[in-house]
């Protein structure tokens, strides 16, 4: 039976803290606003909501499955076939001197 | 108070495939920026990586090389971060199930100071794992701005981790000689450390004697074995006086300076640690078969320690000597060729090549691949000091000849007049000639005075022009002499 | 001449009966007028078009045409085609001129087809109603109030619309099937490897799949046998035989066996959908096929782990949106981490930004076990579940989304709302099967309800042949919206 309470449930659903969120926000190297924070805290709680009905199941001696294909990676023999494309390829780059591409200075 | 040093190393060596892990772009050292930064090294929206089998036979290779375990099947997994010179803001790497597992590496310790003796050490080795390099950036490619060259983006690494065996900067960095020994040995790097194909990180914690493991700093990006050595050696003493003095080690990665000879953490990144690991859904898991693994192991040359073992067991050379043979497999060879030309006198190879060779080579600045005299050249001078035809000095004029001019040992020989004489009646002609011109002192001699043979010999050999047979010489003289 | 089948155009574009340039004009006449009130493309270049049209018709003049010499397509802008603006929907994107061409463009180039012009779509495929493209969203033809589905919400529009005689999408979670359903025209996802995705901009590398839109199930038989084969740029691009698609167009159904899994008819699905899909099925029973029940029980939890492992995977996928070697930089920022942060940020639209920081938390230290891991242990389940149903059946049917097109701006407030409605699809894409959806009938408001056909692995010339018996028997896929 598909139903679709379940999800939304509240026993399930897990709410997310300020500090998770702009955790998250970090990582994922974006911007966000207090308010965008506190909106994407709602969303996301609710979304993870939905996930969470996930937890229940038993899945004891199941195999993570990555691929949808039970294959071996396929190999490339070690020989050159790309040739310098730069000029085409930096023609679309927002920032190039000399060749390099340009960013904010680095500090290490 | 005694402390225990401990050391594990992180080695990253740049594998010698014609193109990079997962494109066809070549992987050529110094070429102009950014013109071998293929696609997929760009990261456009789209591409997507295939895996170069060059890079995983070579994997297979050390494998070998280590007895280690060769997975019959890994999985690559990304390591996102974001850092401009990683173009896809995640590294392909290897995490839960490297192509390579446990092995060991036995090497000969030389300890740095004091006349302490040369002794052996396995170390082990947790694993090797492929992965891809990450691009260069140029600092102050423009006014404060920071220039990204991805030519390096891509180019395959064999990243080897040690168990935490080591326990002096020597142990270390005899480790990581032998390492860079073997993955030249084995063709599977260049091992050129200029240009970055081999580099160490050092993890060095320090503790007191049985106690539990302290916490551990790691050194990054050590490129040669002098710099390894005294960051080492700076590390530990900085631990062990921060200890000392009550303070606390943080877990940290560091740097070694090179002009100051200091190390010093780097500004931590606050997520440093979350890198979100996961199964690269691009990429299928790497199957290698028991076939395949048989097939590289045909491929594999004889190996320093089997070869070491060899030399002392077959050839009777000393410990010492076999280590020194095997140091690179240019010397390996090099000293094989010329065994070719002498086989039952190994020991007189590995002391011309030690001796001579190598006091040439230091002078002059270069190394075996570049030494003027070839290996065939070596062997046929030790030919003619095998067969008699050259005296050991002589053998020496001929060696000093043929390194400023070139040329084979024969015609050196022939050219300047350096054949001995082994002819029994020409050295009794020349020690006739000698003792009639000496009569005195030949009966002086004949009375006792024993001291005055060597006499005999110097005015011998002087009328000899040098060229007579030693051992001839003296066998002759003993005889005549005795009347 | 746009109502008729791929091959029909082929052959008299052959018989020279029209030109391509004449063809490509038409449409483009087409889109000038009827495109602004759908917005079903991003980009169109209409000399481009021209010129191809103008090579492909040198080609019919030389005796060397193929199946689709001249005719043009829409190609969805998730495609990187060589010159053209490839956006993926997005502002990040909206200065790339791709310098390369997806394997899916050279094949319909090397076909001598048209590129009649780029489709819109959810940004970066991320969506269910083409609300989320930063080229605005799109209207479904049947009624401009409504959404066309996602993410191929362009091309199902298009198609829809008669804006080309077919077009191309890519499916993660439903994306050609929802859209079809929505807009009335058929799609087909094949079985994952089938079409290579190089040149295709990631969403979620293990699930997503390029597949064939149009009018009928023909036509997509005949682009499938253009889109698919091996190629050796995608790792998991499958070396197999080369198949005729149409092969088995024409065989009869008499002793198909359709399994009905009956988690697909329960609580959620809308009553006219509902009818309209068993009215498709008791037409299946009078051309010959046999129902089993079957029961596909993980089918709810297809939406926890796609909304795990589709956001996992494309928050590493987009990765690459950074600002520095392509597409949008922010005009400004103090240094390198304001730099990214800002571009990235000014660069995704909401969405997209959602289901980044949804991935990024579930791979982040201390949750990969729980969400990830857990997540690719029952993704195994799911597909289990497909293997023993075809232990009983042929084929599997059911509704391809759970309600027709809802009303523009209905569910943008509420991305879970959104996620529910991908109920039937996305176990499909979990498994790698093969699934496509086919006009069956109108709902309530006069909107077209989607048939979803899944195959078993491999099996899309018999889900072609399903469908197209099917289109023999009955003229919903012929239906034209007002005003088309």
């Amino acid at each position: 039976m598909i139903t679709y309470r379940p999800y939304l449930n509240k026993e399930f659903a897990m709410s997310l803290s300020t500090q998770d969120v702009e955790k998250v926000a970090r990582l994922a190297r974006l911007a966000m606003t207090s308010t965008e924070i506190e909106t994407a805290r709602a969303q996301l709680s609710g979304i993870f909501g939905l996930i969470a009905e996930m937890q229940a199941v038993d899945t004891t001696g199941v195999a993570p499955m990555s691929h949808s294909q039970d294959l071996a990676q396929r190999l490339r023999s070690d020989v050159v076939s790309e040739s310098n494309q730069r000029e085409a390829f930096q023609a679309i780059a927002p920032q190039v001197e000399n060749g390099l591409y340009l960013v904010p200075q680095v500090i290490e | 108070m005694t402390w225990e040093i401990v050391i594990g190393l992180e080695v990253h060596t740049q594998l010698s495939t014609n193109t990079k892990i997962f494109s066809g772009a070549s992987t050529a050292f110094g070429s102009e920026p950014n013109t071998q930064a293929d696609a997929v090294s760009l990261a456009l929206p789209g591409v997507f990586p295939v895996l170069n089998k060059g890079a995983v036979e070579r994997a297979i290779k050390f494998g070998l090389a280590t007895g280690s375990y060769i997975a019959p099947h890994s999985v690559f997994a990304r390591k996102n971060y974001f850092y401009p010179d990683l173009p896809k803001g995640y590294q392909i790497s290897q995490m839960d199930l490297p192509v390579v597992g446990q092995g060991a590496l036995t090497i000969l310790v030389e300890p740095l100071s004091g006349n302490a003796k040369p002794y052996e050490k396995t170390v082990r080795i947790t694993r090797a794992h492929l992965e891809e390099d990450a691009g260069k950036s140029v600092h102050g490619a423009a006014q404060g701005m920071t220039g990204v060259d991805l030519n390096r983006a891509g180019t395959p690494l064999l990243e080897i981790v040690s168990e935490p065996d080591m326990c002096s900067a020597a142990e270390a960095v005899s480790y990581a000689k032998a390492l860079h020994t073997l993955v030249r040995w084995i063709g599977i790097c260049d091992g050129n450390m200029q240009e970055g194909s081999f580099r160490c990180d050092v993890n060095v914690s320090v503790r007191k004697s049985g106690a539990p493991l302290g916490t551990r700093r790691e050194i990054k990006n050590l490129n040669s074995f002098k710099f390894m050595q005294q960051a080492i050696d700076y590390e530990v003493q900085w631990q062990i006086d921060t200890l000392e003095s009550g303070g606390k080690i943080q877990q940290a990665t560091i740097l070694f300076n090179p002009d100051t000879g200091e190390t010093r953490a780097m500004r931590s990144k606050e997520d440093a640690h979350d890198y979100r690991y996961f199964p690269d859904p691009d990429l299928l898991p790497l199957e290698i078969s028991p076939e395949w693994i048989e097939q590289v192991r045909a491929t594999l040359p004889e190996l320093p320690h089997t070869k070491q073992v060899r030399y002392v067991n077959e050839l009777g050379l000393s410990a010492y000597d076999a280590s020194m043979l095997t140091s690179s497999r240019e010397m390996a060879d090099f000293f094989e060729t010329v065994l070719s030309a002498v086989p039952n006198d190994a020991k007189m190879c590995a002391n011309w090549i030690m001796g001579e060779v190598n006091a040439q080579l230091n002078r002059d600045g270069l190394d075996m691949s570049q030494s003027p005299i070839t290996a065939q050249q070596l062997g046929g001078i030790l030919k003619r000091i095998a067969d008699d035809t050259l005296s050991n000095s002589g053998a020496k004029d001929v060696f000093r000849t043929m390194w400023a001019e070139g040329g084979d040992a024969d015609a050196i020989i022939e050219a300047k007049g350096l054949k001995q004489v082994s002819d029994s009646g020409a050295i009794e002609a020349i020690v006739d000639g000698v003792m009639a011109a000496n009569a005195e002192k030949v009966a002086e001699y004949r009375s006792g005075k024993d001291k005055l043979f060597g006499f005999f010999v110097g005015a011998a050999m002087k009328a000899s022009q040098g060229k007579a047979n030693p051992a001839q010489l003296n066998e002759v003289l003993k005889q005549k002499l005795a009347g | 001449m746009i109502e008729s089948s791929l091959s029909q155009m082929g052959a008299a574009l052959r018989a020279k009966k029209i030109s391509s340039v004449e063809l490509t004009q038409l449409y483009l006449d087409r889109i000038a007028q009827l495109n602004p009130a759908l917005n079903a493309y991003i980009t169109l270049r209409p000399d481009a078009s021209l010129a191809q049209a103008k090579a492909a018709d040198a080609r019919i003049a030389a005796g060397t045409a193929d199946a689709l010499t001249g005719i043009p397509f829409g190609q969805k802008d998730i495609f990187c085609a060589k010159d053209w603006l490839t956006t993926c929907g997005s502002k990040m994107l909206h200065n790339f001129v791709s310098p390369y061409d997806a394997h899916v463009i050279s094949q319909f180039n090397n076909a001598g087809a048209v590129n009649l012009g780029k489709t819109n779509m959810d940004e970066f495929a991320m969506g269910s109603s083409n609300e989320t493209s930063h080229y605005g969203i799109v209207k479904n033809p049947w009624d401009k109030a409504r959404v066309p589905g996602g993410s191929s919400g362009g091309t199902a529009s298009a198609i829809a619309s008669r804006l080309c005689a077919a077009a191309t999408g890519t499916d993660t979670g439903g994306s050609i099937r929802q859209p079809a359903a929505l807009c009335g025209i058929s799609g087909l996802k094949p079985t994952y490897g089938v079409v290579s995705r190089y040149g295709m901009i990631a969403f979620a590398s293990s699930l997503d799949q390029a597949g064939p839109m149009g009018r009928s199930a023909e036509d997509l038989a005949l682009m499938l046998n253009t889109m698919a084969g091996f190629d050796e740029r995608d790792s998991t691009s499958l070396q197999r035989d080369k198949e005729d698609y149409a092969r088995d167009l024409n065989k009869p159904l008499s002793g198909l066996r359709i399994g009905i899994p009956k988690e697909f008819f329960a609580e959620g699905l809308d009553t006219d959908v509902e009818h309209a899909v068993q009215a498709a099925i008791a037409e299946y029973q009078k051309l010959g096929a046999t129902l089993v029940d079957i029961s596909l029980p993980n089918t709810r939890l297809s939406i926890p782990v796609y909304y795990v492992l589709a956001p996992a995977e494309a928050s590493s996928n987009l990765s690459r949106f950074d600002g520095v070697r392509y597409g949008y930089r922010a005009p400004e920022y103090t240094d390198l981490a304001d730099m990214y942060e800002k571009s990235r940020a000014q660069g995704f639209g909401d969405e997209v930004k959602r289901r980044i920081m949804i991935g990024t938390y579930v791979l982040s230290h201390g949750y990969y076990d729980a969400y990830y891991l857990q997540a690719q242990k029952i993704r195994r389940l799911i597909a289990q579940d497909f293997v023993e149903a075809y232990k009983h059946c042929d084929v599997i049917m059911g509704p391809t989304s759970p309600s027709t097109a809802f009303k523009l701006g209905e569910k943008g407030d509420d991305p879970v709302q959104m996620y529910l409605s991908d109920i039937y699809t996305i176990a499909v894409n979990l498994a790698g099967l093969p699934g496509m959806s086919i006009p069956c009938g109108f709902g309530a408001n006069n909107m077209p309800v989607g048939l979803q056909i899944i195959g078993n692995y491999f099996d899309e010339a018999r889900m072609l042949n399903v469908a197209h018996q099917y289109q023999l028997a009955t003229d919903w896929h012929t239906k034209l919206p007002n005003g088309i």
